[in-house]
């Protein structure tokens, strides 16, 4: 059946607006990049993208947020993930105060958990590192009701209990069970959720700059002042960066048709 | 306890709260038996299963595996092969590598080359050879079955068990896959507990089939003997129909529809009783001076059941082979009687 002409007027509408609100910015910000910024510019110039890669302190800060991005994840994969799993199959009755918990970092404004979490970064710069790979810790705590909301829809979306069943009456022990089955398939939902994670980590700005670890985001902030130009043509680059990541994640779960008739 | 029974569920109890799933449970199988447990919702059937599984822990009792304590033993180790109600394929796995899951665990002892000829002949085995390389959503419901049935079989399990396995299927597949699973579970000669709440399906192929209730063992029996010669009331009406016709028992009988008939040991001995008739016990004979009027036929194919209104204001149902009933339609004058067959009697109220 045809669609109506007030709908698709209404539809298109609708996805003209959320379109420019979400485009608009990007734009501005490409526009604002591309304008001269010093007397030897005449017109339009790239030289603010091109000057990026000899900013000092940008490439280290690149690399040490992308570092910890990487431990995230991987706190995400070995003690996120197997927990939450742990959760939804052995401790029922606890699914409701650990989704609480996993929401709290939500509800508490950035500046107090700073406060609260500035003493023992302070007791861990004096006597372990002054990396800041060791925001990987606070970080892993901040993405946690993106990912633990990610991970609990995969888990609520199949039937864990009979696999892991099926698992172990075929001889699986509990890593197998979580590692082996279970993981595989959430996949989507871990991939979701640490990719969430990622662009959360990339964009973190409050907490590591009053903890004063030079990440990515303090860096840009910090050559925002020297040069507008730059600052934005970096933050558009690391915007369009976690976009293509966020683009990544798979929305087809299954690739192959689904056979309707029951061949028996 | 018989020492020649392969599994011997021992006195098993198990409460959920308040509620008492087994209850002092007694069951044996015999190597290489079918046995099916059947009985309403909450009976303690698919307990009393993942006990022997080892997916369920007991209160009490012992499960005994040739000859093995196997009672605290975990699921992993006990070498049972399970198919679940639900579909519990692994969604990230092909048919073959399902069917080779429960080898590779045992990779120590099955080299990838018998895993795969061990896949190949188990999905030969359901049928489903061209689908080894299919994923579980490209499988329909049936075949899904058939996959986690030979993923099951493929580890040479001690027992099988079977939990449902066909709720989930529609009455033709049903069908078909249960005489299939009938016709491996022969040709294997797998020691088997099926769990199910389908009267057809565990009395068609089953070898015995146990009737629980309130998590006890209510009757346990080839289904013949089951259907013809319940030991409980529960029994007789659980499993098939059964016509409550009122009479009075003396020395052993029951005289109900102009008739006498022999009672069933467990019957009400004396004094006024319920006789719960089958449909098949009856028989009707077109009369017009008859005892019965009937009150709706309805054609089943090979049989006919007819529902007819007593004189005396009862009604009751028989079931006449289609042959018999040619001629008989709702509104016929019919002469009801009993067939000689023993009958079950309950205590009347």
């Amino acid at each position: 059946m045809k669609k109506s002409w007030g709908v698709r007027i209404w539809r298109w509408s609708i996805i003209s607006f959320v379109g420019a609100y979400l485009l608009v910015p990007l734009y501005a910000m490409f526009d604002f990049s591309t304008k001269p910024f010093g007397f030897q510019d005449k017109g339009r110039t790239f030289r603010a993208w091109t000057t990026i890669p000899g900013q000092p302190d940008l490439m280290p800060a690149i690399a040490r947020s992308l570092i910890t991005a990487a431990i995230v994840m991987a706190l995400i994969l070995f003690l996120i993930v197997p927990t939450a799993i742990w959760v939804h199959l052995k401790l029922p009755a606890l699914r409701r105060p650990f989704e609480l918990l996993c929401l709290l970092p939500l509800a508490i404004p950035a500046i107090v958990i700073v406060v609260g979490i500035a003493p023992l970064y302070r007791w861990i710069s004096i006597n372990l590192t002054e990396s800041p790979l060791s925001l990987a810790g606070v970080y892993s705590m901040l993405i946690l009701p993106y990912t633990y909301r990610s991970l609990s829809a995969a888990l609520d979306a199949v039937d864990i209990h009979t696999l892991a069943e099926a698992a172990r009456t075929l001889g699986a022990n509990t890593g197998r069970v979580i590692f082996g089955i279970i993981m595989p398939t959430i996949k989507t939902g871990i991939v979701n959720g640490s990719f969430i994670a990622i662009a959360l980590v990339l964009g973190e700005y409050t907490i590591s700059n009053l903890l004063n670890y030079k990440t990515f985001q303090n860096v840009i902030a910090q050559i925002g002042r020297t040069n507008g130009n730059v600052a934005v043509s970096v933050s558009l680059a690391s915007i369009l960066f976690v976009l293509f990541l966020l683009l990544l994640i798979p929305t087809k779960k299954r690739r192959n048709a689904v056979l309707d008739v029951d061949l028996v | 306890m018989s020492s020649s029974a392969y599994v011997q569920l021992v006195d098993l109890a198990k409460h959920f709260g308040k509620v008492r799933a087994l209850d002092g449970l007694n069951l044996e199988i015999a190597q290489g038996e079918l046995v099916a447990l059947l009985g309403p919702s909450g009976c303690g059937k698919t307990t009393a299963l993942r006990a022997l599984a080892g997916l369920q822990e007991l209160d009490r009792g012992q499960l005994i595996v040739d000859g093995k304590d196997v009672t605290f033993q975990n699921a992993n180790k006990r070498g049972m092969g399970m198919v679940f109600q639900a579909y519990s394929l692994f969604p990230h796995m092909t048919a073959r590598e399902n069917v080779e899951y429960g080898l590779k665990l045992r990779s120590h002892k099955t080299a990838a080359e018998k895993r795969k000829a061990r896949s190949a002949e188990l999905l030969e085995l359901v049928g489903l050879s061209t689908h080894a390389n299919h994923f579980p959503h490209q499988l329909s419901g049936g075949q899904q079955q058939r996959v986690a049935l030979a993923r099951a079989l493929a580890i040479s399990p001690k027992v099988l068990l079977l939990d449902e396995p066909l709720s989930a299927l529609d009455a033709k597949v049903r069908t078909q896959l249960r005489e299939e699973i009938r016709r491996i579970q022969l040709e294997l000669g797998t020691t088997t507990l099926f769990v199910t709440h389908d009267q057809e399906e565990a009395l068609s192929i089953a070898d015995r089939v146990g009737v629980m209730r309130n998590g006890q063992l209510e009757q346990i029996a080839a289904p013949a003997e089951l259907y013809d010669r319940p030991k409980t009331a529960f029994v007789a009406e659980f499993v098939g129909l059964t016509n409550p016709i009122a009479g009075n028992v003396t020395g052993g009988s029951i005289e109900i529809l102009g008739g006498v008939v022999k009672t069933l040991p467990g019957s009400v001995s004396s004094g006024a009783g319920i006789a719960l008739v089958r449909p098949e016990s009856i028989d009707v004979v077109a009369s017009k001076s008859g005892n019965g009027t009937v009150f709706s036929a309805s054609f089943l194919g090979a049989s006919c059941r007819l529902t007819i209104n007593m004189n005396d204001g009862t009604r009751v149902t028989a079931q006449l082979p289609s042959s018999d009933s040619a001629g008989i339609g709702a509104g016929a004058k019919v002469d009801v009687s009993l067939l000689d067959m023993p009958v079950f009697v309950k205590a009347a109220g």
